[in-house]
């Protein structure tokens, strides 16, 4: 008998780890950004997008929360917010 | 054909007839011979394949654990401390049903430490998920490992095997051997066919996170094959016998003049050669005693040495490793094979001997007989010099 053992490439994109956040979220100004990727590259998650200045933003199904990209921006252009905000970004 | 060798060569002799395509090893005594002789024959072209040289034994687990993920019969072997060192690995080979086969030279456990013999090694990486067998002569150690690929590679079993052999009494005793002929050990022993493997065409991932969603399932499925895996074990010993002429019969225990004793030792590994003489001796003398040998550890027998042992009045197990703080690991698995069973036996009292090398002797079996009476006893020592020990630290 078998159980879960081998997987096809593109499985971790099933694990919502979006699911994991529990306080707080990024939030992105979109006022200073200077294009200079470091939100990007420093995500343990992958899951920020975006090319040109003020256009990054983050996929929320994958997520954690964990403020790597708000604490890593030189212009300070990324805030933490409560995970129950209303801010428009979700 | 009958040669005169080395156990270590003759292992070293009978990896090669099954044509491994990685080996990878780290040297350790007892287990040294085996792949310094295995080494040599790869680097005289009598074998084609990968031997590679390692820092650690858990970097050649990790290789044969690769190798063996790339679709390619592999081969490792160690002892003690290097079969701790291993341990992660050894778990991660099971967990991902990867038919490696290692041998283990049994040997003692550090602090203090010892070379020599017992099997406290093997015994304690039990839970792993691998198929553990262990021999009483070198005969059966040659064979075992032919056997223990066709165990590991089967498609219904899919997991590692760990051939048993104790240190020194096995892997550097000289014995008169039958070295099976190539053909016949190809006859026996086809090509490794993967299920899955690594593949840059088809590419696949191995031992991915499983969260709370999936691990239990990865884990029941390696408990219930270990369950088939006992009936598995006499058709491939049949296949064998068609083949090489030997009979193991299940392979899962070996009765010795059961049927009719009174007293009966359970056992495991080289001491029952010393046991079976004991027997024989004990025998002529007129007294019914006998000997049920333990031979598939993992997975362990339950019904069948429930079968053997029904009606025998009095057991005594003879392990050469302890639990310490609990009972004896082998007495264990015995007890709960026989609790609440209908005839079982009314005794069955467990003892330890042969720690780091401690020879057990024909005193030594016979003692344990002689303290087999109507008192069960626990983890009873045999041999033990009480003058070396003492209440308190100091002179």
């Amino acid at each position: 008998m078998f159980g879960p053992l081998t997987v096809k490439p593109g499985k971790s994109k099933g694990d919502k780890t979006g699911s994991w956040r529990v306080r707080s979220r990024p939030h992105y100004l979109h006022k200073n950004c200077i294009a200079c990727r470091m939100c990007l590259l420093a995500c343990p998650e992958g899951c920020v997008q975006g090319k040109e200045k003020n256009t990054f933003w983050v996929d929320f199904n994958f997520c954690k929360g964990c403020g790597v990209c708000a604490d890593i921006c030189p212009k300070k252009d990324i805030e933490m917010v409560p995970e129950e905000s209303k801010l428009e970004d979700k | 054909m009958k040669e005169f060798v080395e156990g270590s060569h003759a292992i070293a002799e009978i990896i090669k007839l099954c044509r491994p395509g990685v080996i990878s090893a780290y040297p350790i005594t007892p287990q040294t011979h085996i792949v310094e002789d295995l080494a040599q024959i790869v680097a005289d072209g009598q074998l084609r394949a990968q031997f590679v040289n390692v820092e650690s034994e858990h970097s050649a687990a990790s290789v044969v654990l690769g190798g063996s993920a790339a679709g390619v019969r592999v081969y490792t072997a160690t002892s003690s401390q290097g079969l701790f060192y291993m341990a992660e690995v050894v778990f991660n080979i099971a967990g991902m049903r990867l038919p490696v086969v290692m041998t283990c030279a049994n040997r003692a456990i550090s602090a203090p430490i010892n070379i020599w013999n017992d099997q406290q090694d093997s015994i304690s990486l039990r839970d792993a998920g691998w198929i553990q067998i262990y021999a009483e002569d070198n005969q059966e150690a040659v064979d075992f490992h032919l056997m223990a690929y066709r165990l590991a590679e089967d498609k219904r079993i899919m997991l590692p095997v760990m051939v048993c052999m104790d240190g020194f009494i096995l892997t550097h005793g000289m014995e008169s051997l039958d070295m099976p002929q190539q053909e016949k050990v190809d006859k026996f022993l086809p090509p490794y066919k993967a299920l899955y493997k690594l593949d840059t065409e088809n590419p696949i991932t191995m031992g991915i996170l499983a969260d709370p969603d999936y691990y239990l399932e990865a884990r029941y499925a390696i408990q219930d094959t270990m369950k088939d895996t006992l009936g598995y074990f006499s058709e491939i010993s049949q296949e064998f016998k068609n083949v090489f002429g030997r009979d193991y019969k299940d392979m899962l225990v070996e009765e010795y003049q059961v049927k009719d004793a009174e007293k009966v030792i359970v056992a495991m590994g080289s001491v029952c050669g010393t046991i079976k003489e004991a027997v024989d001796q004990q025998r002529a003398k007129g007294k019914k005693v006998g000997l049920l040998r333990i031979i598939s550890f993992r997975p362990f027998p339950h019904a069948r040495i429930y079968a053997a042992l029904k009606n025998v009045p009095k057991i005594a197990v003879l392990d050469k490793a302890v639990s310490l703080g609990a009972y004896a690991p082998i007495a264990v698995e015995t007890k709960a094979a026989l609790y609440g069973k209908k005839n079982a036996p009314k005794v069955i009292s467990s003892f330890v001997a042969g720690l780091g090398g401690r020879d057990i002797t024909l005193e030594t079996i016979n003692e344990v007989y002689r303290r087999l009476g109507a008192k069960e006893v626990n983890s009873d020592f045999i041999d033990l010099k009480t003058e070396l020990l003492k209440e308190e630290y100091g002179e």
